[in-house]
């Protein structure tokens, strides 16, 4: 197995696959002369060529658009959001058009695509630039939503997200695109829908993705040392949601704690609680813990920056409030 | 021009304006639900436009897209289905009125927000480059649409990339309930073209044979040279914005309305057709009467038609 980046990661598979499928191709801000905003395309335009590397206008609502058409006739559009801050700008393409046109159609016409790019919390890009983005998706039909936290998974994941027939909606994460990881030096694809358990453990369950996730690996890690035994579990697909891998752990466990690092109001460690409830009441030695991002937008000023979003030390408070101890 | 051409023309709006007719009728009736919006008045436009292309070139359009959909061939019981809610529909009755696609005739909806489908075409068009074909995509919408920010984003790439695409706005004067004059700074919508480095070009709208010359011209530099143009279809629409604004009175005139109605399409089009002898009166009438017999079918078959089954609610989502 190789150590590469995230980055590298994601660059293998949009290479891999436009290798494989000449209807794969990659349009978006700066993705081709420029390379990427954060050089996730690095080398792809002198491989592909500008006919499957496509810069385009600054046109959100436009190029997403310009994704659905070719994906309604046939192509297999990957759509670079530069941030996924401006899919917002995109957002009436996204929710009214590319999710809904196979149910409007009966199914006539499939919408092929991949919307993919940086979201969540970044350092210090303040409010418009650094937000949980994926509850703006995920609450859509039609859409699936996927949150890689590794490099193997960013891998495998993209690679299953450019093979998918729906539109799906893929949010990497700038300050991941540097971490590195083994991922197989094989072909491979991960499917979507299904979560990993990351960590083993008897005493409770985490749930969480992206810095959440790694920042519950390292409280994981701490509180190994203090006797308690944390499972990590990664949805990796955040709809649809693997449901069945969280209620196991859960069942095993007895004790669950919802780390989300967006605004916590209505976001999916709600949704996420209300699964383990109903699926795994019975099991549950405590209520379900939900450890989230402050009810704000993000602050610039590194002290409200980093009082945000949930740190080590509160993590470490969900997890003894669900254990009691 | 050709008899056999200009029967069909006929023909097509005719068609066009009794479906229109009956679903009114039937939306009276209450066997038709939600918005209805019809375009009677405005047959040439599409009529005119689509009668130019080959069955492997491609439609887009808006919420006022039922001519649109039957011009390409759509069968006329499938369409009056759909407006039923019903199985044997288009999209078997889970769109309704706003949304017909017809993927065996490249008719790709049918969307109700104003303009979404202009990004959509300009895809379209994209993915006939890509594959190196000379289909051309004719994406319909109306002079509200070109409000939207998606109009200057899709004119920009179409022109930039040189895609082949018609922009056909049909200007009805009214979006909505608001005059032309009140939405637009630069009320000759083609002039925009310019700005884009795209050919732009007014014409009638009411003349079905003069939306057909136009639009021809622009399909074949389309095809030929890759050059996407604008089109500035002037039309009408005799009735209201939907079925939920009869009278369309608080925003045009009775007189207004009258006056347009004097160069009604389908008339106009008869008319010269009868003058130069191209159509008799009896041909006419059995024209009109073979078409009336097609929506009494198309009724009966809607209303035959079985509503979806439950399992629809959740198929064709997450294939």
């Amino acid at each position: 197995m190789a150590i590469i980046t995230y980055r590298e990661a994601l660059n293998q598979a949009l290479r891999e696959e436009m290798r494989r499928d000449p209807r794969v191709f990659l349009i978006g801000e700066e993705v081709g002369v420029y390379q990427g905003a954060y050089k996730v395309s690095q080398n792809l335009l002198e491989e592909f060529g500008p006919k499957r590397v496509v810069d385009t206008p600054i046109s959100e609502a436009g190029f997403v658009g310009v994704g659905i058409g070719a994906a309604m006739v046939g192509l297999r559009p990957v759509v670079e959001m530069m941030t996924f801050n401006f899919a917002i700008v995109a957002l009436d393409q996204i929710v009214n058009h590319a999710a809904k046109i196979l149910y409007m159609s009966g199914g006539q016409f499939r919408v092929p695509m991949v919307i993919r790019g940086p979201g969540g919390p970044a350092v210090q890009l303040a409010a418009q630039h650094s937000q949980g983005m994926e509850s703006y998706f995920y609450h859509v039909p039609g859409l699936k939503v996927v949150r890689p936290s590794t490099p193997r998974d960013a891998k495998g994941l993209l690679k299953s997200a450019i093979r998918d027939d729906n539109p799906v909606i893929f949010i990497e994460s700038e300050t991941l695109y540097g971490t590195k990881g083994e991922v197989p030096d094989d072909e491979y694809t991960i499917p979507l829908g299904v979560a990993e358990v990351k960590r083993e453990g008897t005493d409770v369950t985490v749930i969480g993705w992206m810095g959440m996730l790694h920042r519950a690996l390292e409280v994981a890690q701490d509180l190994e040392k203090e006797g308690i035994s944390v499972e990590v579990v990664d949805p990796r697909t955040l709809r649809p949601m693997d449901t069945s891998t969280i209620l196991e752990s859960v069942k095993k466990t007895h004790h669950a704690v919802v780390l989300e690092a967006g605004a916590g109001f209505a976001g999916l460690g709600a949704e996420i609680a209300t699964l383990i409830t109903e699926g795994a009441f019975d099991y549950l030695d405590s209520p379900v813990v939900r450890v989230t991002g402050a009810n704000a937008p993000m602050p610039y000023a590194k002290n409200l920056e980093r009082a945000k979003v949930p740190d080590k030390a509160r993590i470490i408070a969900g997890i003894k409030q669900a254990l009691a101890v | 021009m050709d008899k056999k051409v200009m029967v069909d023309l006929l023909y097509q709006m005719l068609l066009i304006r009794r479906f229109e007719e009956k679903a009114a009728e039937m939306y009276a009736q209450g066997k038709i639900g939600g918005f209805l919006h019809l375009g009677v008045g405005m047959e040439a436009s599409c009529v005119g436009a689509i009668s130019v292309l080959r069955p492997d070139d491609y439609v887009i359009a808006g919420y006022r897209e039922h001519g649109h959909c039957l011009v390409r061939g759509s069968d006329p019981r499938l369409a009056m289905a759909e407006l039923f809610g019903r199985m044997d529909g288009l999209s078997k009755g889970k769109g309704g009125s706003m949304h017909f696609f017809d993927k065996e005739r490249n008719f790709l909806g049918g969307t109700g927000i104003v303009g979404g489908q202009l990004p959509i075409g300009t895809g379209v068009g994209f993915a006939i480059n890509y594959r190196g074909g000379d289909q051309v995509c004719l994406c319909f919408f109306g002079d509200g649409s070109v409000a939207q920010g998606v109009f200057h984003e899709s004119l920009n790439m179409a022109a930039l990339w040189k895609l082949p695409v018609l922009y056909i706005c049909e200007n009805n004067l009214y979006a909505m309930g608001t005059a032309l004059s009140r939405t637009q700074s630069v009320t000759d919508i083609y002039k925009k073209a310019e700005a884009y480095g795209m050919p732009g070009e007014q014409v009638d709208g009411m003349d079905v044979l003069a939306v057909r010359e136009a639009v021809t011209r622009a399909v074949e530099r389309a095809r030929r040279e890759k050059i996407p143009t604008l089109i500035e279809t002037r039309t009408y629409r005799f009735r209201g914005h939907s079925m939920r604004d009869p009278a369309a009175a608080l925003y045009r005139t009775r007189e207004e309305v009258e006056e347009w109605k004097k160069s009604d399409p389908i008339v106009q089009l008869w008319d010269r057709m009868s003058r130069d002898g191209t159509v008799s009166d009896a041909e006419y009438k059995e024209m009109d009467k073979e078409i009336s017999q097609v929506m009494e079918e198309a009724v009966r078959f809607a209303e035959a038609s079985p509503e979806p089954p439950l399992e629809e609610l959740l198929t064709d989502v997450h294939v």
